[in-house]
């Protein structure tokens, strides 16, 4: 049992890569694939409401979207001040993304994976090396990808508000003045990469552990999960929005804090 | 944590999610949201105008009826005025010529009766003469007893 135990998590664990053993060069195509199909249900969900807007008569997938819409763009106007066209469709697609992601959690764990063996055994491939992960989220590429777009962006966006010189002073002079140059700049630098770095860790190891827990339910005989697996799934609820929306509150801060001066 | 070219796949999909919304989302529902919450506030505006209008006219019409209620309780009094004026005058005017009418008709009686007078008188005195020529059986030169003549007329 132990043994099978070990194995069957090791197996969620396991990306689907192609190829399998390509290093660095390898894909993980579950990852890739789902959180692709995830991005285009999000765009067609919204450009749909777009096109069948209605100004007079809003149909309920129209309000929620409005309600979303509403809910990112108030906190772009609170928090961000200066003027840009990006940060709210940007905050707004992380908000959606991220929380389209997370709720991969909410399917049941073997779900997927099993049709994925389903097909991958009809299509001649040993059933027990068909991986397949279903929460992207829970992927630090995926998480990495986002938070290190968001660093560049930061980057970014503090050129163009203070000019590459602007922002070149700014990294040798504060917070200890200029007369300490490199140390000025080894604190910047620590926390330009901090800012990536807690972003994606955060999102991944609260997604990673709510998987690994749904796994560690699955576990169990079967008329006990529900006892366990029903509240944490109930609970996940609030963690899967809660950490989309620390994620895309995280980015808009973090741009605002790049364009004002220190 | 194994970082590969998944990281750079993600990135890709995201600049490109990015880039849709930008162009293709936010701006679009974020115009139609404010053209509602404009349409809104000027549907309000108008509702607020309409409902200032009708009091408005409410009022003008109220003074309107008031003035002609006044303005035909005063007309009623006029004519009142003007037909019992009328009456009067009729009445005054009737009562004048009545009293014409009867002094004439006295006149003329007064006339009437002198003239009836007048004539009996010259043919009393007539049958006088004619009776005293026949009593005398002589003739009475008429212009010798002219004065005895009028006397006995003037006695009639």
């Amino acid at each position: 049992m132990a043994g099978s135990a070990t194995d069957y998590i090791k197996h969620h664990l396991t990306h689907a890569k192609a190829p399998h053993d390509g290093g660095f060069w390898s894909l993980n195509v579950d990852t890739f694939s789902v959180s692709l199909i995830l991005g285009f249900i999000f765009l067609f969900v919204f450009a749909r409401v777009v096109r069948n807007f209605s100004v007079e008569n809003p149909g309920r997938l129209q309000c929620l979207v409005e309600s979303i819409v509403e809910m990112v763009g108030n906190q772009v106007r609170d928090i961000f001040h200066a003027k840009s066209d990006m940060v709210a469709p940007l905050a707004l697609t992380v908000f959606c993304w991220v929380f389209l992601m997370n709720a991969m959690d909410m399917l049941p764990v073997d779900l997927l994976p099993y049709i994925a063996q389903l097909i991958g055994g009809a299509m001649g491939a040993d059933p027990h090396h068909v991986y397949l992960r279903v929460v992207p989220s829970a992927d630090v590429n995926a998480t990495f990808a986002m938070s290190l777009s968001v660093m560049f962006l930061i980057i970014g966006f503090s050129i163009k508000a203070k000019g590459f010189g602007g922002y070149m002073h700014e990294l040798f002079s504060a917070p200890f003045g200029p007369k300490v140059g490199p140390i000025n700049f080894i604190f910047q630098l620590i926390e330009l990469i901090a800012k990536p770095i807690s972003l994606a860790l955060r999102l991944f190891g609260n997604m990673y552990a709510g998987e690994l827990i749904f796994i560690l339910i699955a576990l169990l005989p079967w008329y006990v999960q529900w006892l366990l697996g029903g509240p944490w799934a109930i609970f996940h609820i609030l963690v899967i929005t809660l950490q989309a929306f620390v994620f895309m509150m995280l980015t808009i801060v973090y741009l605002s804090l790049a364009v004002e001066d220190h | 944590m194994d970082i590969n070219a998944t990281l750079l796949g993600q990135a890709l999909t995201f600049a490109v999610l990015v880039w849709f919304t930008m162009k293709f989302v936010w701006p679009p529902l974020t115009n139609m949201m404010d053209e509602r919450a404009k349409r809104i506030a000027d549907g309000l505006a108008a509702a607020e105008r309409g409902k200032q209008d009708l009091e408005e006219a409410s009022r003008r019409v109220e003074a309107e009826i008031r003035a002609a209620q006044q303005k035909a309780t005063e007309m009623l009094i006029n004519a009142e005025k003007r037909a019992n004026q009328i009456v009067e005058e009729a009445k005054q005017a009737a009562r004048t010529e009545g009293e014409r009418i009867i002094a004439d008709a006295k006149a003329e009686i007064d006339q009437e009766v002198l003239r009836a007078k007048e004539s009996l008188r010259s043919q009393v005195a007539g049958l006088a003469v004619a009776g005293a020529e026949k009593i005398l059986r002589k003739e009475v030169d008429a212009s010798k007893h002219a004065d005895l003549l009028a006397s006995i007329k003037a006695e009639l």
